[in-house]
């Protein structure tokens, strides 16, 4: 059972990128992190909410939602980035530094790499049906 | 976000205020593209002195003009580097390409 916790589901746009991360950040202030430890958990957000827009919904049609689900436990926040997209064919590929399904559209290839850096964990599940990416971080 | 930009001595300064994600870096781009294109500057500076966020959409951008102007002997650097920006620079590897300098005058100075 968590300390707290919350769920937001919001429109694949790329509005709610901001949106999303700040909103992470404000639930993440109730552990009084540092102002790097926000930064990290606002970075990891947008890197997982603008991967479930721009790839995982990639040539979508009609209304796409993410949900986004935090939870705290003994200092610990989880966050979960869940799209009912089309998924990643191969994970192993896309947790590849500079990969990019889209070298033409000036993508750095550095979400994962970005993720995996400034969060103590990240698992990917991934199918035809969608994407779920889970990361933690323990506030010192 | 908003962007201003100045230029002098042959480079184009991008002064850009807000944050930096997937949204906002495609403007960014289409923006600085056509005022460089419109100016005779030869480099593109970004000051980052009031961007509090960037993800690696930013990263993917500024190498995106990187790549732009070395097709005509152009340079990217970046100037006014703070905390929230500092991490995602050293992670990315892009302080290796992209030269960053604390102001203009710096810049100016040594090249």
């Amino acid at each position: 059972m968590a300390d707290n916790q919350m769920t937001l589901t919001f429109l694949a746009i790329s509005e709610n990128q901001a949106f999303a991360r700040v909103a992470a950040a404000a639930f993440a202030s109730q552990l009084d992190p540092t102002v790097a430890e926000l930064t990290e958990i606002k970075t990891a957000v947008s890197e997982a909410v603008t991967n479930a827009i721009i790839h995982g919904y990639e040539g979508s049609e009609g209304d796409c939602f993410v949900t986004m689900n935090c939870s705290l436990l003994n200092r610990h926040i989880y966050i979960e980035i869940k799209d009912s997209g089309k998924g990643i064919p191969d994970i192993e590929q896309a947790l590849e530094p500079l990969y990019t399904s889209k070298p033409e559209e000036e993508r750095s290839g550095m979400g994962f790499t970005v993720m995996t850096e400034f969060m103590d964990d990240l698992q990917v599940e991934s199918s035809p049906e969608g994407t779920i990416i889970k990361m933690s971080k323990k506030i010192l | 976000m908003d962007i201003q930009f100045i230029e002098r001595n042959g480079n184009l300064v991008a002064k850009i205020r807000g944050e930096i994600d997937h949204h906002t870096a495609d403007k960014i781009r289409k923006s600085l593209e056509a005022k460089f294109a419109e100016s005779t500057a030869k480099n593109i500076i970004f000051d980052f002195a009031h961007v509090g966020f960037m993800d690696s959409s930013g990263i993917g951008m500024v190498i995106g003009r990187y790549k732009e102007l070395q097709k005509t002997g152009g340079r990217v650097f970046a100037i006014n580097i703070g905390p929230e920006i500092s991490r995602i620079f050293d992670i990315s590897g892009l302080r290796k390409i992209i030269p960053c300098f604390a102001g203009i005058d710096e810049i100016e100075s040594g090249v």
